[in-house]
C-alpha cells in the first residue's frame, strides 16, 4: 500500500532527522562547521511539539469531521502538567529558598501548596496527569457535546470558548498556576539540568519518537474498522445511526484520544521553550493548528506533520526577516492553500499515493 | 386483530410540527413476514411515519409497538436498528469514501461498539456474508470500487445490499425506484418480492406501476392518516382515493 510507503518514510525523515541533529550537536566540536548550536536542537523539538497537536487535529478535523478551535487546550494542559512538575524540581534553588512552594506562592504570600499540587514532585504521577487531565476534560465536554447532538461550526465555536475559558481562567493569581507568568525557571528534569545541550538533545529525540509513535497510533485508528465507522460518521452521520452505530461513542473515543495526543505534545513543549504560560491557551494557538493541518492536507496525518514544521520553519523566518507581516503572511498562506492547493501539500502527491480519506477536503469547507 | 399477533402496530400516532399535522391519528397494522405498499400524495406524512417507526420523530400521541411488547417511541435511532428494523432512505445514502465492500462490512449485523471495532478482523464468515449479498444485489463486479463512483441505480442497490446485510425482520423502503430505468425498476421490484421471502417489507413509492407490480396490499394515506386500505384494484377504485389523486 502506498499510503503504508509514506507512513514509513515520515518515521524514518523524523526519528533519523532527529538523530542526525542530537548526535551533530553532541559529537561535534562548538567550532565545527558541522556543529548544531543547541537552540537549533530546542527549536526542533519544539517543532515535532507542534506536530504532535497538529495530529491530534486532523485525527478528528480530517477523518471526525469536528473542527476544533480550541485544540491548543488539550496541548497548554498537558503542558501545565508538565511545568508543575518542573515547577517542583526547582525546590531551594527558587529565589526565596523555600523547599515546598514555587516562587510565585511565596510571593502571593501562600501558606501551604493547595491540594491539586499533591503529588506534582514525582515524575511518574505527572506524567500520568499529562494524560488524565486532557482525556477527563474531553470526555467530559465531549460526551455533553456529542450526546446532545451538537455539530459543524457551533460545536467549532464551543471548543473556541473552551479555550478561551481556560485562558481567562489560568490568568488569575488565585488559579494557583502562576497567573500572568504562567510557570518558568525550571532547573532540571529527572535529575538532568534543563539548560544542557545533552538534556536538549535527549528531548529532540524523545519528541521524536513519541511523534512517531503517535504516528503509527493514529494509523492504526483510521486503518481499522473503528476507522471506516469514523468517515462514515462524518460524512453521513445519520445514516450511521439507522445502522445501529452510536456517533457520538465513536467522536468520544477519537476526541479523547486526540485529547491525550495533544497534551503530550505540550507536556514535551514546556521543558524544550523553558515556560508555560496562559498565552498558549490563546484561541490564536489553536486556529494555527488548523492552519498547519490544511497546509499539509486534511485527512492524510502525514500532512499534519508537514504542514506544522513547514509553516513553523516560515513562521521562524519570517518573524525575524519581516516580524510584523507574519499574521498577513499566515492569512495569506491559508487563502493560498485553500484556492490553490485545496489538498494541501500532500495533494502534490496525491494520484501516486493511495487516498486515505478521500472526500475529506471536499468536506472541508462546510465542516 | 390484537397487538399480540402483529410484527407492527401503529395506534393513533399523532405528530406535529409548529401546528401542522404530519401524522392524524394514523392507525398501521403490519404482521409477519409481510409486504405493504404505502402510497400517498406528497405531504400525506409518509416520510414522517418512517421517522417515527425508527425513532428519529417522537410521537406527540399514540402507540407504536413492535413485536407485541416493544414501546419504539422509547428508543433511540441505533437501538431501534439494533431490535431488527432497516430503513433505506429516499436518496441513496451509501458511505462515499468507501468501498462497496466496506459499506456492506459496516452494514453486517454485529457488534457495533467502538473498541469493538477498534481490533475488529474480517472473518471468513463476514466475506461469505459480503460475497453472498453482492451476488443478490448484483454488484460483485463493483465490490471495490469507491460507492460514490457508483451510478444511481448501483447505489440503490447498494443500499439495498446494506439493509440485508443488516439482517432486519422489518425493512422500510423509501421510493426505491425513484430515478431508475425501467428495467431496473423491473429488477428491483423482483429484489423486493425475493427479500419478502424472510422479512417483513414496507415500500413507499409514487410509481403507480411499481405498486400494481409488487401486487401487495395498499395503504393510502392522505393528510397524516389512512384514506383508504386493500389491493391496488380496490383502493384505485375507491372514490375518495380518486378525488385525492385527481381533485388537485
Amino acid at each position: 500500500m502506498m499510503s503504508h510507503r509514506y507512513t514509513v518514510a515520515a518515521l524514518g525523515l523524523v526519528l533519523g532527522g532527529a538523530l542526525i541533529l542530537a548526535a551533530l550537536n553532541q559529537l561535534t566540536p562548538v567550532g565545527s562547521p558541522l556543529h548544531v548550536p543547541a537552540y537549533v536542537v530546542a527549536l526542533v523539538g519544539k517543532y515535532l511539539c507542534f506536530a504532535m497537536l497538529a495530529l491530534a487535529v486532523d485525527l478528528v478535523w480530517g477523518f471526525g469531521g469536528i473542527l476544533p478551535l480550541g485544540h491548543a487546550a488539550f496541548f497548554a494542559l498537558g503542558g501545565y502538567a508538565m511545568g508543575m512538575y518542573l515547577m517542583r524540581q526547582i525546590g531551594t534553588r527558587g529565589v526565596y529558598g523555600n523547599p515546598m512552594l514555587p516562587d510565585f506562592m511565596v510571593f502571593l504570600g501562600w501558606k501551604s501548596l493547595p491540594w491539586y499540587w499533591t503529588g506534582f514532585e514525582w515524575f511518574p504521577f505527572a506524567m500520568l496527569m499529562v494524560v488524565l487531565v486532557p482525556a477527563a476534560l474531553a470526555a467530559i465536554f465531549g460526551w455533553l457535546a456529542f450526546r446532545s447532538r451538537v455539530g459543524g461550526v457551533y460545536l467549532s465555536i464551543m471548543t473556541q470558548a473552551l479555550t478561551y475559558a481556560l485562558l481567562l481562567a489560568f490568568f488569575r493569581n488565585d488559579m494557583g498556576f502562576g497567573g500572568n507568568n504562567g510557570l518558568t525557571d525550571f532547573k532540571d528534569i529527572i535529575g538532568f539540568s534543563i539548560q544542557s545541550d545533552g538534556t536538549r538533545s535527549a528531548l529532540l529525540v524523545v519528541s521524536a519518537l513519541l511523534l512517531c509513535g503517535q504516528l503509527l497510533v493514529a494509523r492504526f485508528v483510521v486503518g481499522s474498522r473503528f476507522g471506516k465507522i469514523l468517515v462514515a460518521v462524518r460524512d453521513t452521520e445519520s445514516r450511521t445511526r439507522f445502522l445501529g452505530y452510536r456517533p457520538e461513542s465513536y467522536k468520544l473515543v477519537v476526541w479523547v484520544l486526540s485529547a491525550v495526543m495533544a497534551g503530550i505534545g505540550g507536556a514535551l513543549y514546556v521543558p524544550q521553550v523553558g515556560i508555560i504560560n496562559p498565552g498558549e491557551f490563546s484561541p490564536a494557538n489553536s486556529i494555527e493548528a488548523v492552519i498547519w493541518v490544511a497546509v499539509g492536507g486534511r485527512g492524510t496525518l502525514i500532512g499534519a506533520i508537514l504542514g506544522a514544521l513547514l509553516v513553523n520553519f516560515g513562521k521562524t523566518w519570517f518573524t525575524s526577516a519581516l516580524p510584523e507581516f507574519w499574521l498577513f503572511a499566515l492569512g495569506a498562506l491559508f487563502i493560498g492553500v485553500t484556492l490553490l492547493l485545496p489538498h494541501g501539500v500532500m495533494g502534490l502527491f496525491r494520484g501516486r499515493a493511495a487516498k486515505p480519506a478521500p472526500a475529506a477536503v471536499a468536506k472541508g469547507a462546510t465542516a | 386483530m390484537t397487538e399480540a399477533d402483529t410484527l407492527l402496530y401503529l395506534e393513533g400516532v399523532t405528530v406535529s410540527f409548529d401546528g401542522f399535522r404530519a401524522l392524524n391519528a394514523l392507525s398501521l397494522v403490519l404482521e409477519e413476514g409481510e409486504m405493504r405498499a404505502v402510497i400517498g400524495p406528497n405531504g400525506a406524512g409518509k416520510t414522517t411515519m418512517m421517522d417515527v417507526i425508527t425513532g428519529k420523530t417522537r410521537p406527540d400521541q399514540g402507540k407504536v409497538i413492535y413485536q407485541a411488547g416493544t414501546d419504539l417511541t422509547k428508543l433511540d435511532e441505533p437501538a431501534i436498528a439494533a431490535m431488527g428494523i432497516g430503513r433505506k432512505f429516499q436518496k441513496p445514502t451509501v458511505f462515499e469514501p468507501l468501498s462497496v465492500w466496506d459499506n456492506l462490512l459496516l452494514a453486517l449485523a454485529g457488534d457495533r461498539r467502538p473498541k469493538f471495532s477498534l481490533w475488529a478482523r474480517e472473518t471468513a464468515n463476514e466475506r461469505a456474508r459480503i460475497e453472498h449479498i453482492l451476488e443478490t444485489v448484483r454488484l460483485t463486479e463493483q465490490r471495490q470500487r469507491r460507492a460514490g463512483d457508483l451510478s444511481h441505480g448501483q447505489k440503490q442497490w447498494l443500499e439495498i445490499g446494506m439493509l440485508l446485510a443488516q439482517e432486519p425482520r422489518l425493512l422500510l423502503v423509501d421510493e426505491p425506484v425513484a430515478g431508475m430505468t425501467d428495467a431496473e425498476t423491473e429488477q428491483t421490484a423482483e429484489l423486493l418480492r425475493d427479500i419478502n421471502r424472510t422479512r417483513a417489507v414496507v415500500v413507499v413509492e409514487h410509481d403507480m406501476a411499481f405498486v400494481r407490480a409488487l401486487g401487495v396490499k395498499v395503504t393510502v394515506l392522505h393528510e397524516g392518516s389512512v384514506l383508504a386500505e386493500g389491493s391496488i384494484d380496490r383502493v384505485s377504485e375507491d372514490p375518495k382515493v380518486i378525488e385525492v389523486y385527481l381533485g388537485r
